[in-house]
């Protein structure tokens, strides 16, 4: 039995509504089939998240197709440190998918593989691309097939990439594990509010995502054999809108201890944080975000010294912050029981030295003095 | 001579009598109890790291190493048991503890310490014995070889940048890591140690009396200069050392310094030992050498 959302999603799978859906073109000029293969060609080898494969910040040549490519990976997944098991869904067989970088004017072309091995069909719709919804109407592979999809990076920022199989399956699979992001940067590279440039020496990557996972009868979480048996039951918790995680980077811890993100003072860093269905609010304790694109779109101006941002379910944002202080800092979702109960926490271990200036402990904690 | 015969026969009527009867009726308690087996630790000596936080030249220091001398005790061989405690449960005098209901014979674990001390008290009613908990000294002394205490390297950190102490500890704390391992095992699954007390070091960390105290160290280290206790926290001694508020039940929710955090908090307790019939004597014939009697 078929909703009316699900046939509209299914009709336009099936690229009956596509032209209705296809926004105008952003382009002056559309580029022929003949400009495009006269582009140079580069290959993108993607690395797993916090990391981001090498790149340039300001485009040394024109535009270019850049080559991707993702195989699709159905796994189980630990979550947490209890051992807990989510049956998992991976663009390139990390939660979240990898962060993918290019400059406006680039074209994406990516070849999406959804090995024989798996058992669902799949898709990705990418929230930087146009029309087609977003792609997901050309990319539906089923196992053992692949596509090769191409789009034009038109806008500049960070954006959200999600499976988007059709009806309930959509926020299944993107819960399960399945989006990511994409950074368009402007040719000439990022710039402040009065236009000047602006760079940073590293970068990470946080995909930050909630699980559902069923409980039984005692409170304790459900293992399942398989994506199929944990369906129905996943379901009805997702549609309490209570998750039972919070985490960064596909588990609870994923980024903290020996997988802690490092820095040294003075260097200045880009967060890219992506959350593909659910608010959330960055936080880095006892820094700021120096410049941020709280949306994402770097055609705004960032907005500065932010203490907390917010990214809207859907959407990634980018914060830029040179440290100034040495230490572990907590970056975290700042409603505290995300952070602390459900795991979005993640650390940064921050090298150099220490700047009395800026902070000094004036007098140690001791007994209050009696007078 | 007859006189000290004499007056021998009245103290052996006024004092082993009595003693004889609490040995044949063991307090108001449930006479079907069976006796936790204790481990007699005698008295001893030991280079001890105070438990607490430390400042000197108002920077963190490394706890202190005190020998310590730690009169004779007793102590349950293993830790208080599910069922042991659960007669606490059903007598009105504990909490039920947050532990899965088991038919095993597995120590007692979701305890906080106001659990494990109203434990103590219970018990040492029913006994009419002065069972409590135990001090963190004790528990080191009756630890002996698995005794670990604080988890952290000693280091000289660069006193000009706090930062080089945070992120020291903090990688000890990353290393020392290793996968949980919270299902209680059944008590004596860890092994004696050389006194025969079973199960130190499992996956149950041990509630103690001790409070945690932050103390300020003289320039020397030698001696202190200020101390605060806080009593609503206290010292668990088991893998590592930990500090929990004494309403905690789940030692994943925080208050370990380095490590995996505690898996399951629980206890057992000790007893002053009872005076020998020999020391008895010597203290009736000799009062006035027996510190206790002039007290």
């Amino acid at each position: 039995m078929f909703t009316r959302r699900q046939a509209l999603l299914g009709a336009a799978a099936a690229g009956v509504l596509a032209p209705v859906l296809t926004m105008p073109a952003r382009a002056t000029a559309p580029a022929s089939e003949a400009e495009i293969a006269a582009l140079p060609r580069r290959k993108v080898t993607l690395v797993a998240p916090p990391f981001v494969h090498a790149h340039e910040q300001v485009a040394s040549t024109g535009p270019a197709v850049i080559e991707f490519t993702m195989p699709i990976v159905e796994k189980p997944m630990v979550i947490d440190e209890d051992g807990t098991m989510l049956q998992g869904m991976t663009f390139n067989g990390s939660i979240p998918g990898p962060l993918m970088v290019v400059h406006e004017g680039d074209y994406v072309e990516l070849t999406l593989i959804n090995p024989e091995t798996n058992t669902m069909p799949h898709n990705i719709d990418f929230h930087a691309a146009t029309g087609g919804l977003g792609g997901g109407a050309l990319t539906l592979v089923n196992p053992g097939e692949q596509v090769k999809l191409r789009f034009k990076a038109t806008r500049t920022g960070t954006f959200v990439y999600h499976c988007a199989p059709g009806g309930p399956m959509i926020p299944w699979h993107v819960v399960s594990g399945m989006h990511g992001t994409i950074m368009i940067l402007p040719r000439d590279g990022l710039k402040n509010e009065k236009g000047e440039a602006l760079a940073y020496d590293r970068i990470y990557y946080i995909g930050e995502n909630e699980f559902y996972i069923p409980r039984d009868a005692d409170g304790n979480f459900k293992t399942y054999e398989s994506h199929g048996d944990s369906y129905a039951d996943t379901l009805e918790v997702m549609k309490g809108l209570v998750p039972t995680h919070v985490v960064f980077n596909g588990a609870k811890g994923a980024l903290t201890g020996d997988n802690a993100m490092t820095a040294n003072v003075g260097e200045t860093v880009l967060i890219v944080h992506s959350q593909a269905n659910r608010d959330t609010r960055p936080h880095l304790i006892g820094g700021h975000g120096d410049y941020v694109w709280e949306q994402g779109k770097f055609a705004n101006p960032p907005a500065k010294d932010l203490e907390t941002w917010f990214i809207r379910g859907g959407s990634a944002g980018a914060a830029l912050y040179t440290f100034r202080q040495p230490g572990i800092y907590a970056y975290v979702n700042h409603n505290l029981i995300e952070a602390v109960e459900l795991g979005a926490t993640a650390h940064f271990v921050v090298e150099g030295d220490w700047n009395d200036d800026l902070m000094k402990q004036v007098e140690a904690p001791g007994p209050i003095p009696l007078n | 001579m007859p006189t000290r015969f004499l007056d021998a026969a009245a103290f052996a009527a006024a004092v082993l009598l009595p003693l004889a009867a609490s040995v044949l009726s063991p307090g108001s308690g449930d006479q079907t109890r069976a006796a936790e087996a204790v481990v007699q630790v005698p008295a001893s000596e030991m280079d001890f790291p105070l438990p607490g936080e430390f400042l000197r030249n108002s920077r963190p220091a490394p706890s202190p190493m005190v020998r310590i001398e730690v009169p004779s005790f007793e102590i349950m061989r293993r830790q208080v048991g599910l069922a042991a405690y659960g007669e606490c449960v059903a007598a009105g005098a504990c909490e039920a503890a947050d532990a899965p209901q088991t038919e095993a014979d597995v120590p007692v674990t979701g305890v906080s310490w106001i659990d494990a001390d109203a434990y103590a008290r219970w018990y040492a009613g029913v006994t009419g014995e002065p069972w409590r908990l135990p001090t963190a000294e004790e528990m080191a002394i009756a630890a002996a070889e698995r005794f670990a205490g604080e988890a952290f390297s000693v280091a000289a950190d660069d006193p000009a940048n706090p930062a080089v102490g945070w992120i020291r500890r903090y990688r000890e704390e990353a290393g020392a890591r290793r996968p949980p391992d919270p299902a209680p095992r059944p008590r004596g699954h860890y092994g004696p140690n050389s006194l025969g007390l079973e199960d130190f070091g499992g996956n149950v960390w041990e509630w103690t009396a001790t409070c945690y105290d932050r103390t300020t160290l003289d320039p020397t280290g030698e001696g202190a200069e200020g101390m605060t206790r806080n009593c609503g926290v206290r010292v668990l001694e088991g893998r590592h050392r930990a500090f929990m508020s004494t309403f905690i039940r789940d030692g994943r929710s925080g208050g370990c310094a380095v490590g995996t955090p505690p898996e399951n908090l629980g206890f057992r307790l000790v007893r002053d030992v009872r005076p020998s019939l020999v020391a008895r004597l010597r203290a009736f014939f000799f009062p006035q050498s027996d510190p206790a009697a002039r007290a």
